[in-house]
């Protein structure tokens, strides 16, 4: 009995290691889909948190570089002051609101609508009116999705051979890997390079290397115009990796703002679940000892 | 129900009054806790216990959701982000709801494939095993119409793809196909009126797969548990009272399969999931590639390893369908595959098969994998419609333990240790 528990065990810890130790190659040579490379967020893992800073700066980042075409149309205005998210003050939020973004009042005596400025519960307000309105603002008339849920709304795909995918799977769960949608959006962010000799770019369209084949995205590089661009106010050196990195932070926030309540929570009840279970265990070996 | 003596007595008074007029508690003592299980079932008898946790799970959480949830085109989607985003503990909810569904199939593989190894549909457990089939199928239809509540993209294109399937029987009688389909619908596409009667059923099936698992409970315990050797209960010391034996073992194991699902709730809620679905309903925009489920992408490979869609739909349709009459099919007069050791290794090749067609339903229907796809169709039914009758008649069993107590407990077991706790 014992030799066989150690048997199992030991074939349990191979399997770990092959899947840990062997490293997996993320991508197979010779396969159709781009390498999306892993990058180390601080909200991955076990004990992942966001960085406030890093989602203040990602904020900036976007009002800046992605609103004039892009909304956040399920991020309210008060979520900006919530706990697990980018720790704005409440006075900050309300003069941002009140001073830079107008909603539709609730009708007046007459039955009139008008502008007010924005409050702390309104949901904050998108470019544009309408999908027509949107495509009609764009060149090539393509229409800019709304990047509430953009980052877990992607994700990578990777020609792993079929004998690699168990191993692949079994590194995923066992690491909890949940931030595909985040490093595919930084690759895309920073993916407008130029195209490779003899590609014909069509009008409207840009070459973009993480964009899945043939790599064309009506989307223009948002970060064209280069590092110091965008103005920092806390230090962090202004590059258009930085950018792209704080505000893939911020869109994988407004995506799963529950991300940091989701995690402490799952610590206790992993907690709970591991004790229970090894208690669980000992009485069921205690009432079996009798019946073998 | 198995015959057993009872050890229920009722000590106060209400109980004696009761137990005159509705004796539900010497029922529920007689089939839950005093009932004989055989001693030596191993922990794949724990997966029914598992099952009918995970049916009430997501009856509750269902509820819940329920209460938030609004069945319309124009704001499913809306009301399944305001349950994760404003609804207090509503991603909890969601999460285990979504998660659990994945767990509940996962359990009832590896139910089944345990039913299939040691034989446990073999007389007389015919019925309990079609019951179990039913189950199936009303899981399948449940997942089915709760997987397009979400109202995303791979939400909206499945429910497009599998109601249009029944268009294939235009093949045989021209314009019955596209009633059933539009009748399905409600209409000429599938529209906020097919969410809404999805909906419905969604909320309907549960219960009558509540139903229906008490139906399989009473059918197992009229006939009792199968267990590793196949053999029966013969005397009592090759059974011991299911309560604290059995229970404190389905437990333990609940336990730690609630330790692996809470990992994927806290920590991988998207991993079983489609990024896809996260992208609002749009008819108007094909996603590259409609994948289902994990769970039905075994189904999904055999429906498309078939060129014509006719004959694609009945492989699918028959692929559970035949497990019906798998108690017929097999010939062997030995239940369990421990003492057989022919069919032991087309089991696995079967399991294999099955695994296979399930990656292959994840990738493209493009070759290769078309090409492996038809090729382990083609196993899974030569498994059921050759193998089963062919090997239970050519092969020689090993031979079989005496009885349960002695392949627990060796042959010089002596009568006072081998019986145990109130089987007496």
């Amino acid at each position: 009995m014992i030799a066989i528990g150690y048997a199992r065990v030991s074939a349990a810890a191979l399997l770990l290691a092959i899947a840990f130790g062997a490293g997996v190659p993320a991508f197979a040579a010779g396969g159709k889909h781009v390498q999306i490379d892993r990058q180390p967020w601080s909200f991955a893992g076990l004990f992942g948190k966001f960085d406030e800073a890093q989602l203040q700066r990602g904020f900036k980042v976007y009002t800046e570089s992605c609103q004039r075409c892009h909304g956040v149309k399920r991020l309210a205005f008060r979520n900006l002051v919530e706990a697990g998210g980018p720790g704005f003050s409440e006075k900050q939020i309300k003069s941002l609101a009140a001073d830079k973004y107008k909603v539709d009042s609730e009708p007046n005596d007459q039955g009139k609508i008008v502008k007010r400025p924005a409050i702390l519960s309104d949901l904050i307000p998108p470019p544009f009116k309408n999908e027509q309105e949107a495509r009609s603002a764009q060149p090539g008339g393509a229409l800019p999705p709304d990047l509430s849920l953009i980052v877990r709304a992607r994700s990578v795909e990777t020609d792993n051979p079929f004998y690699l995918v168990p191993f692949a799977m079994v590194r995923d769960i066992v690491s909890g890997y949940q931030e595909a949608g985040a490093d595919y959006l930084y690759a895309y962010l920073t993916g407008f390079k130029p195209p490779p000799a003899g590609t014909k770019i069509p009008e409207g369209m840009n070459y973009n290397r993480a964009f899945p084949d043939p790599h064309m995205t009506a989307m223009p590089n948002p970060f064209a115009a280069g590092d110091r661009d965008i103005k920092y106010t806390d230090g962090k050196p202004e590059t258009v990796d930085n950018y792209a990195r704080d505000v893939t932070a911020f869109l994988a926030w407004v995506a799963d703002p529950k991300l940091e309540e989701r995690k402490r929570l799952g610590l206790l009840a992993m907690g709970y679940l591991l004790i229970t279970a090894l208690l669980l265990y000992f009485a069921k070996r205690r009432i079996w000892s009798k019946a073998h | 129900m198995a015959s057993h003596e009872s050890s229920f007595r009722p000590t106060s008074r209400a109980g004696k009054w009761i137990d005159d007029r509705l004796p539900l508690p010497r029922m529920m003592h007689g089939q839950f806790v005093d009932f004989p299980t055989p001693r030596n079932i191993n922990y794949l008898w724990t997966t029914g216990g598992l099952l009918t946790f995970f049916l009430g799970v997501q009856i509750l959480t269902g509820i819940v959701l329920a209460m938030h949830y609004v069945p319309t085109a124009a704001d499913a989607f809306n009301s399944v982000e305001h349950i994760r985003r404003d609804v207090n503990y509503g991603w909890l909810i969601r999460n285990i709801h979504a998660v659990g569904a994945s767990f509940f199939f996962l359990a009832a593989y590896i139910h089944i494939a345990r039913g299939l190894y040691y034989g446990s549909y073999k007389a007389p457990r015919e019925v309990l095993w079609i019951l179990g089939v039913v189950l199936f199928l009303l899981m399948m239809a449940t997942a089915f119409m709760g997987y397009s509540l979400p109202w995303g993209q791979m939400s909206f294109w499945a429910v497009t793809v599998i109601t249009n399937l029944f268009s294939s029987i235009d093949a045989i009688i021209p314009g019955l196909g596209t009633r059933i389909v539009q009748w399905l619908w409600g209409g000429y596409a599938v529209s906020s009126t097919t969410l809404t009667r999805f909906y419905a059923l969604h909320y309907l099936l549960p219960f009558v797969i509540a139903g229906v698992v008490g139906l399989h409970i009473w059918a197992l315990h009229v006939v009792g548990q199968n267990n590793p050797t196949g053999l029966d209960i013969k005397s009592p010391a090759d059974a011991v009272p299911m309560t604290p034996y059995a229970v404190m073992k389905d437990v333990f194991a609940l336990s730690v399969f609630v330790l692996i699902f809470a990992w994927f709730v806290f920590y991988l809620p998207d991993y079983l999931g489609h990024s896809d679905n996260y992208i609002e309903a749009n008819p108007l925009n094909t996603p590259p590639h409609i994948v289902p489920e994990w769970y039905f992408l075994p189904y999904y490979a055999i429906l498309r390893a078939i060129p014509d869609k006719l004959l694609g739909v009945i492989a699918m349709f028959s692929s559970i369908l035949l497990l019906i009459f798998v108690p017929w099919l097999d010939t062997s007069r030995v239940r369990s595959a421990k003492y057989r050791p022919v069919y032991k290794w087309f089991f696995w090749l079967f399991v294999i098969s099955v695994i296979a067609l399930g990656y292959l339903g994840s990738r493209p229907a493009e070759p290769p994998y078309i090409g492996w796809a038809r090729i382990f169709t083609a196993y899974y039914f030569l498994h059921l419609l050759v193998v089963l009758p062919i090997v239970g008649v050519m092969e020689t069993g090993k031979p079989l333990p005496r009885s349960i107590a002695e392949s627990v407990l060796g042959k010089g077991a002596s009568k006072q240790r081998a019986s145990v706790g109130g089987v007496s």
